[in-house]
């Protein structure tokens, strides 16, 4: 494999050919922040968050770090006015979904994202993909899987498959950035234990 | 729709993953809609998870999950059909099979859809009932026209 010099954010980075810039970065120590990122998984480009300014030959553009692969005397800025300014909108559209995410939360405070921008729609879910790639690539049990599209898109467990693998791994659980899986589950197990359980006391307030 | 009819369009298409659209097509073009006893037959068949299958299944509009009458009525309430009067041919339709768009009557003869535009809209306002276009048509005629499908 060849190498790679690129500049991030002023230093200078070796990467091997084939590797992403979020990879190249995570390599020299550099973060950026990710929401759909996983090292186990394929690169899947669904929340935006990573993107950075991206120049070559003098020409500056916008580029999704994670699916964006290397390239020779590639000039990379993690921050900037402008790589802020879409981060920042993209963390507003995302907590309609979610928010009382952390993880989007922390995000939101380091960008000065206001949570209530634009009009709150909780489903929860802000489709990163992370349950449905985990459980296709590395537990290749495809219990879940995206259904519908656009607007109407949402994550949906197969009932058949999912009583048979899925209350003994729940590995997908702890990767959701909104804890949108857990907070069903946690909700369901409490109904089946009545009323007085702590998780549905906490939801009836 | 029978197993055997299932088995042998999959088998049409020699198994191969890559054909799981065009043999869900087939399936849903002779059965008006795809039960899931169709859709398992078909991942285990093609080795497609069936969470893959679900996934192509409901994001085309032209699969159905829910089943379907045996004749598809669609109005046209494009711009041109719409300025041309949709509303009342549709509002007529609606009277005389009792079902609002996107549904299905009891006795599965039709199945009601509003689409966007037919591409003829110089025969504003359309209906087309199992891809035959009847055009220019009156709210009064509707009832004549459905009279022929049984």
């Amino acid at each position: 494999m060849s190498k790679v010099l690129l500049k991030i954010d002023g230093r200078a980075v070796e990467a091997k050919e084939g590797m992403t810039i979020l990879e190249a970065a995570q390599s020299a120590g550099i973060t950026i922040p990710t929401l759909c990122h996983h090292e186990k998984l394929d690169p899947y480009g669904a929340c935006r968050i990573c993107t950075v300014e991206v120049e070559i030959n003098g020409r500056t553009r916008y580029a999704v770090s994670c699916v964006y692969p290397v390239e020779k005397n590639l000039l990379v800025r993690t921050r900037s006015a402008k790589v802020d300014r879409i981060r920042k909108m993209i963390l507003q559209l995302l907590l309609c979904h979610a928010p009382d995410s952390e993880q989007l939360l922390d995000l939101a405070k380091e960008y000065g994202a206001d949570r209530d921008r634009f009009e709150q729609e909780t489903s929860f879910c802000i489709h990163c993909g992370l349950c449905v790639r985990y459980c296709a690539e590395v537990k290749q049990k495809n219990a879940v899987g995206f259904i519908n599209r656009g607007t109407k898109r949402e994550i949906s467990f197969v009932p058949e498959l999912a009583v048979l693998e899925c209350w003994r791994c729940k590995e997908c659980f702890p990767l959701c950035p909104t804890s949108a899986l857990q907070a069903a589950y946690v909700f369901i197990e409490s109904l089946k234990q009545g009323d007085d359980s702590p998780a549905l006391l906490s939801y009836n307030k | 729709m029978d197993n055997g009819r299932i088995e042998q369009i999959i088998d049409k298409h020699e198994g191969a993953a890559s054909s799981l659209i065009q043999i869900l097509l087939e399936i849903q073009s002779e059965n008006h809609w795809l039960p899931k006893e169709a859709l398992t037959r078909v991942s285990e068949r093609l080795g497609v998870p069936l969470t893959r299958v679900l996934h192509i299944a409901t994001f085309y509009k032209a699969f159905s999950l829910v089943p379907k009458g045996r004749h598809a009525v669609h109005i046209c309430t494009g711009t041109a059909c719409h300025v041309r009067g949709a509303q009342r041919i549709l509002d007529a339709v609606q009277d005389t099979a009792g079902i609002k768009p996107g549904e299905t009557d009891l006795d599965m003869r039709f199945s009601l859809e509003t689409v966007n535009c037919l591409g003829c809209c110089a025969l504003g306002p359309v209906m087309e009932i199992n891809g035959k276009t009847y055009g220019k048509i009156s709210p009064a005629e509707t009832a004549a026209v459905l009279q022929k499908y049984e």
